[in-house]
This record gives structure tokens, sequence and C-alpha cells, in this order.
């Protein structure tokens, strides 16, 4: 791209209502059919943005042009494409509502909630002969993510299905806590990463969203009355297609969100009463807190009037404490569950080896002497399988495992060889799940996607 | 089917500085479609969540029917909220979509094809009940989306701008159809928008809101032929309103060159020396005898038939932007001086002091 003619790049703070009040260029003869009246909005720019076809509408769009990744249940007419060196996933719709899911997705990433990264909104698109086209957003396709249909496709197991089902619910109470109500909860809408045996869930779908101070108690069971139909919906789905195990009941699966999401956020914000000489309660709840992942930054204690029973409840909870605690001690950056697992381990090194040792120092011991040699066994070619958290991960339960089996103290780099032979090697590369062929052998091919305008 | 109640109902953000909804006094018929309509943060999507249950109600009632809601879980008022979610699933069919649902809420086999089979009836998707939504159009899809709420037999639709992610020409088609469905299916449906054209096609009543407060609800009729305040008055009707503040005379008010006759019992009414005078761009007249206000003409835009002129005019110092219809077959030229006057008893009156609306009889 050597000339840019008129599109502009500019990052307006537009709000859900104030639509049509955005100034947009006029086409005149001397510009380009193509980018005319393009209008982009965009946090960072990304020059290749402008070699994909906008002059086309999305269902026409050349397969030069994609990259085959399954598309999901949709009402919009959804495309993946390569940009620069990621995919990106490209949605047509309304210019407002396009706008409006860009900025809510900017600021719930600034939350630092787990969603997808929102690159651009392209609008006063138009083809060649001068039809107008719908606006689109594009996002960032997060990698080594899953679609819940890859999921439940490949090899799906019940333990799965509560596994994911429990990301959706930690997820949702992640919002809560930060009073986004979603308005339209459900599998399709979240990306899942595998998570050191579980999962941990992306929100994908931002567009029904609103950003309040608080959620009334009503916003909350109705998001999770949505979440609850949705979810059923999604199942039965996949049942009537044969995608699923027939022992799996779609309404009882779509009941655990309740229970999973009640007991989350009774823990996470519940008043607890307790009689004054228990103040080891305090240290347990937070305790029991941070065992969910999740860091107490404020809590409110408070006398009862007659002094003998105190209460409390936490304030401000904040998810991420196994990751942070990992990045502090690493600068590795994982999920929950990985950072745990991880964090377990380096643990355990740190008393086979070096218990004297301070925390900070033997972490970098770890990551030196465990954690590299592990990933930098990993051959290039199988780089792509799985992330490099998930890899160490999976590593030390295969040598466990091993252990356990041939009843002797595997040695790591044994036991490295043998995961990489005998599992790694037979794994589908996760990195961008996935392609065309490999979709066909689970039923998600082009044929059977589906979207609704 | 069933009426619905807004008594006093206020809602107070934490923190706010005034409510977001003020003393909300709505009673909706039963079987009406009523439209609540506003700019930015009149409060309008407030009042419909608190009717569906996602906000708290500060003071005040709701009532379903005769039945007080304020304080019941969204999911137990019985109402529908429409296109919330209207994603079908690519392996069940038609039918099957519209009535998942109805299956999670634990509805007899029987029942459930029965409301299906009636939903596709009226939505004219029989043909269809068997096939998968893959075989169907945009617009049926959307018919699917609409017959999910529908089977749900509620007692009250809510629609909150259902509009917004569809494209220009299906939402047209989308608007005329929700209008007369819902009037066709005789259930109370109270609709949100910010679009004040949506709201007088689809409506039988409109509420018109601006900060909270509830300025007029009327039929689309009496909303554009007698809006009770310059608020309504301007923002009902496209183009908007002429608005003008203009001296008060012994026998009317002068409007440029000429007096526009108003009796002196309405004028006396009027807070001040001037009165708030609005004439719609239809009910002006260019006066052939250059008696009137004149408008230097900015910009032409020829319908066929009509033509609107985008003009302005200056007096007592302050400008004033206007907009006039005129013959199609001879519009003035952008940069031509022109003088307008307004057509007998085709003019609205407010008080400048208030904004209220002087008299109905002008």
């Amino acid at each position: 791209m050597s000339e840019i003619p008129d599109a502009q790049w500019r990052d307006e703070p537009t709000d859900y209502d104030q639509t049509g009040k955005l100034p947009r260029l006029r086409a005149t003869s001397t510009q380009s059919p193509t980018l005319g009246s393009l209008n982009i909005t965009a946090a960072a720019t990304d020059p290749e943005l402008l070699d994909l076809p906008w002059d086309v509408a999305l269902e026409f769009w050349p397969a030069s042009a994609l990259a085959a990744l399954p598309r999901g249940i949709s009402r919009h007419v959804v495309r993946f494409a390569h940009l620069g060196g990621s995919v990106i996933a490209v949605k047509e719709t309304s210019e407002h509502v396009a706008r409006h899911e860009y900025h809510m997705l900017r600021k719930l990433r600034r939350l630092d909630v787990p969603c997808v990264e929102p690159v651009a909104v392209i609008s006063g698109r138009s083809s060649p002969e001068g039809e107008e086209l719908d606006p689109v957003l594009v996002t960032r396709h997060l990698k080594f993510s899953l679609p819940y249909r890859a999921l439940f496709s490949q090899t799906l197991r019940r333990d799965t299905l509560t596994r994911l089902i429990d990301a959706q619910a930690l997820l949702l109470v992640r919002l809560h806590l930060i009073g986004f109500y979603w308005g339209d909860v459900s599998l399709s809408n979240t990306l899942f990463r595998r998570d050191a045996g579980a999962f941990a869930a992306y929100l994908v779908d931002a567009e029904t969203g609103e950003l309040y101070p608080e959620l009334s108690v009503g916003q909350r069971e109705y998001d999770l009355e949505i979440a609850r139909v949705n979810i059923a919906g999604e199942l039965m789905d996949l049942a009537e297609g044969g995608l699923i195990e027939e022992k799996v009941d779609p309404l009882a699966t779509s009941e655990l969100i309740m229970d999973s999401y009640r007991r989350l956020w009774s823990e996470l914000t519940e008043k607890e009463s307790f009689e004054l000489g228990e103040r080891w309660r305090v240290g347990a709840r937070i305790r029991r807190l941070n065992d969910l992942g999740f860091d107490v930054e404020e809590y409110a204690i408070r006398a009862a009037s007659d002094g003998t029973q105190i209460q409390l409840q936490p304030k401000v909870v904040d998810a991420g404490h196994h990751s942070r605690r990992l990045l502090r001690l690493t600068g590795l950056d994982a999920q929950q569950n990985q950072a745990r697992r991880l964090l377990n381990d380096m643990d355990a090194y740190r008393v086979d080896n070096n218990p004297q040792l301070d925390e900070e120092f033997s972490a970098h011991l770890w990551v030196n002497e465990v954690f590299e040699p592990i990933v930098r066994a990993v051959p290039r070619d199988l780089s792509g399988k799985l992330e490099p958290a998930e890899v160490v991960h999976e590593v030390l339960e295969h040598r466990w495992y091993m252990s356990e089996r041939e009843d002797r103290n595997v040695p790591m780099a044994e036991a490295v060889q043998s995961y990489i032979d005998d599992e790694l090697r037979h794994r589908r590369d996760e990195a961008e799940i996935m392609l065309t062929a490999d979709a066909r052998t689970i039923g998600i091919d082009a044929d059977s996607d589906y979207e609704s305008t | 089917m069933a009426t619905v109640t807004f008594d006093q109902a206020t809602r107070v953000y934490p923190g706010a500085e005034r409510p977001a909804v003020n003393k909300l006094d709505i009673e909706i018929a039963d079987g009406e479609f009523l439209v609540l309509v506003g700019p930015s943060g009149c409060g309008k999507s407030t009042s419909l969540r608190m009717l569906a249950g996602l906000e708290d109600v500060n003071s005040g009632r709701i009532l379903i029917g005769d039945r007080d809601v304020t304080d019941v879980p969204p999911k137990d008022r019985d109402i529908a909220m429409v296109f919330q979610n209207y994603a079908l699933y690519p392996h069940m069919t038609v039918g099957d979509n519209m009535g998942f649902a109805l299956k999670i809420a634990g509805v007899s086999k029987e029942e459930r094809a029965e409301r299906v089979r009636e939903a596709a009836r009226l939505l004219d998707l029989e043909d269809f009940l068997d096939r998968k939504p893959k075989a169907l159009s945009g617009g049926q899809r959307q018919r699917v989306a609409m017959g999910r709420a529908i089977v749900r037999n509620p007692q009250v639709f809510l629609m909150d701008e259902p509009l917004s992610n569809l494209d220009a020409k299906l939402r047209v088609q989308t608007r005329t159809q929700i209008a007369s469905l819902t009037r066709r299916l005789g259930v109370t449906t109270v609709y949100v928008t910010h679009d004040q054209v949506e709201a007088m096609t689809m409506g039988d009543r409109v509420a018109v809101l601006k900060d909270g407060l509830l300025q007029q609800i009327d039929s689309p009729r009496n909303l554009y032929d007698r809006p009770r305040n310059v608020f309504v008055a301007g923002f009902i009707g496209s183009p908007a309103m002429n608005l003008l503040e203009l001296p008060v005379a012994d026998d009317g008010v002068v409007f440029g060159g000429i007096t526009y006759p108003v009796h002196r019992d309405i004028l006396s009414a009027a807070g001040g020396s001037t009165v708030t005078l609005g004439v719609r761009p239809e009910d002006l007249k260019i006066s052939d005898d250059g008696q009137g206000l004149q408008v230097h003409v900015d910009v032409v835009e020829e319908l066929g038939a009509d033509a609107y002129i985008y003009g302005h005019t200056t007096l007592d110092g302050k400008d004033y932007d206007m907009v006039v219809r005129v013959d199609g077959r001879r519009p003035p030229m952008k940069g031509d001086d022109v003088h307008v006057r307004p057509e007998q008893g085709h003019v609205h009156l407010f008080d400048t002091t208030n904004g209220l609306r002087l008299a109905d009889t002008v």
C-alpha cells in the first residue's frame, strides 16, 4: 500500500447512542473506488488491513483472502482472514453495533477481563458499482483458543463439559464483578483456552453488553437464565447433530452453570459472621479465595453491636492470583490453572533442591533448569500443537504417571522425550484451530456452518 | 395478555445527581403497542429494564395486570425480551429452533407442537417447520427468532432497539412485520427506540422522555399536532419544527414584517414579552408579496413533488436555522432570499419562560 488516499485512522470515543453523529467522508470522483469513503477506527495502524477486499461483501470474499477456520453459530456473516502474522475475525454488522462492541471490548481489556482484542471498525464500504456494504468489526483471533464445538466434537467426555461450564461460570462472575451485563451469554459467544487440564474462558461477543457501576440482582439472574437457556439450546443442537455422547443430558448440563456461578459468587461476595475468638477464619476465607484464583484487595470487617461477633465481607476481589504470582517470580505469562500447576512444581523444586534459597532466586533457577529445557526440547514442527505453559504442565503430568507406572523416579529428559513421541506428536495443531481438512473430520466444515443475517 | 402500569416508578443510580427515571406514570392498555422514545440518556431503556426486572426500582411500583411485580425476578414476570438472542441452531429443525425454550421450561411435547404450529402459521413458516434453518432466507430467519418469543405466550413483549443491528432494507421490512404481528397477537408490547420515525410509524401511543422525565404520552397524531412543550415539538417530526422566539404585539406575534394574529387572552397567559412560535416546514408558505419573515436559502433538497429549503434567518441578533417545504416544480435557488409566512391555524405557541404549550386554538 503506497497510497492511502482518503481512508482515515481515528479513534472516536463514541458511545452507544451517538450513532449518526459520526463524521463521515463523502466520496468524490478523485478517490479510488475501493477506498473512496472508507472510514477506519483503530487503536493501532495495521497497514495490511487496507489490502483486504473491503469493496466485496464478506459472503463473497475470495478463498485467497480467508483463513480456513470454523465459523461458529452467528447471526452475522463472520469470516476469518490473515493479517500480518495473525488471524483476524471480520464481522459484518450495523455501524452503531460495531462501534459499540469495539469500544466495549477496549474497555473490558482495560479492566483486565479475558476477551478478544478489538482491531478496527471499518465503515463507509461500498462495492465498485457503488452499492453500500455493511460496516465491519475486526477482532484478532485468540491464538490457541478453541470454540466449544471443536472441544465437544473432539473427544467429548462428560467431565470436559463440566470444566467448560465451570470456566464459563467463572468468566460470568468476573464480568459481573466489574459491572458488565452480557445480555447474550452462550458457549458460542465464548472461546476457550486450555488451562492445565481445565479451561479458561474468553468473551468473544460484547454486542449486547453494557457496563454499569454495579449490577442489580435482576441483571445477574437474567444473565444466568440466558446462559442456561442458550447452553441447553447449544447442547441440544450438538445432540441433534450427533456430535456429543448420548449420555450427555443437555438440560441437566445447562443447570450446572447455575450452581457453579452461585457457589463462586457467594464465596467471593458474601458476608460471613463468626465469633470473636475465631479470627483465624479471616485468613481461611482469604486462602479459599486465593485457591479459587482471586486476590482480595480490600475487605470490610465489622464487629456486631454486642461486640461478640465479627462480620467479614470481601469488597474488591481480583482474578489472576496465581498468574500474577507466576509473572512476578518468573516473568512467565500463563493461565490461572497452568500458573498454579507451575507454581506447585516450582515450590516442590525449591524444597527438594535449595530450601534455604530466596523464593525469587529459586524461581529463576527453576525456569532455567526445568521450564526452558522442556520448551526447548519440543521440535519446531510441533510447536503449534499447544502453548508452552500447557506443554510443561502436560510433561509434568506425564512424568508423574510414568514414574508411578514404572515405580521409579523417571529423569526429566527421559519423560520429555517420551511425552513428545507418545503424546504431543499425535495431537492436532491448536495454535489456530483448525484448518479445513481437520474441521471436516469433526463435522464443522463449511457445509454445516450456519450464519443468519 | 395484560395491562402494564408504571406507578411513580423511580430509578436512581448510586452516586448520580438526578434520577435516571423520575416518578414515571404510564398506564399501558391490554394489547397496546407503546413506544418509549427520546434522546440518549433520557431513561427509555432504563424504564424498559425496570419493567423487565433488570433494574431495581428505588421507589414507586410496576404492575403487570393487577400483579405488583416490583420485586419479582425477571424470569417470573411472564415477559419475553425479543431479539435478545436469535442465533439459530444449525442441526435443529425450524420447529425445534422455535420450541426448544419450551422444552427447557418443561412444556409437554403435544403442547409444544401445538404452540409452534400456531406461531408458524402466524409467521408464514408452516412449510418450513421440518427444514433446517440453512434453507431459510434472512427475513425468514428473523421470523423464526420472533417465533421463539411468540411460542412462550408471554403477557408482555419487551423490545429494546430490536432493529438496530439489521441493515436498512431488513429494518423497514421487520418494522412492519413486528407492528402487524403484535397487533394480530394482541400482546401488550413495550418498544424502545431513539428513532422518532420508528416510534411514530409503530406505536399506538408514543411516550417521549427526556432527562428521566415523561414529557408527553399520546397518539402519534396528537404528538405531531399538539406537542405539549417545546422539547416534544422539536423532537417529533422530520425535518424538525421551526422554533422561533418572537416579540408579542397587541393583537398577535410579530413574524418578520407581519403580525400573526393571536387572541389577546392567549398572549396574556405568556410569562414574558416574547413567545416561542413553532411552525412545521409544510406549514410555511412563500409569500408572493415579499411580506413575512426573510429566509436566506443555503441548500435546496429536491424530492420530486416537493423540495425542502434549508436556510437561516436572523431575529433580534439571533440566528435561526429554517426548513421550509415548497413546491418541487418551482423551488427557489440556493443563495436566494425568500419571505415566508405561516398558514393560519397551523402554528404552535409556547411560553418562552417554561417551554409549555400556550393554547391549542391558534
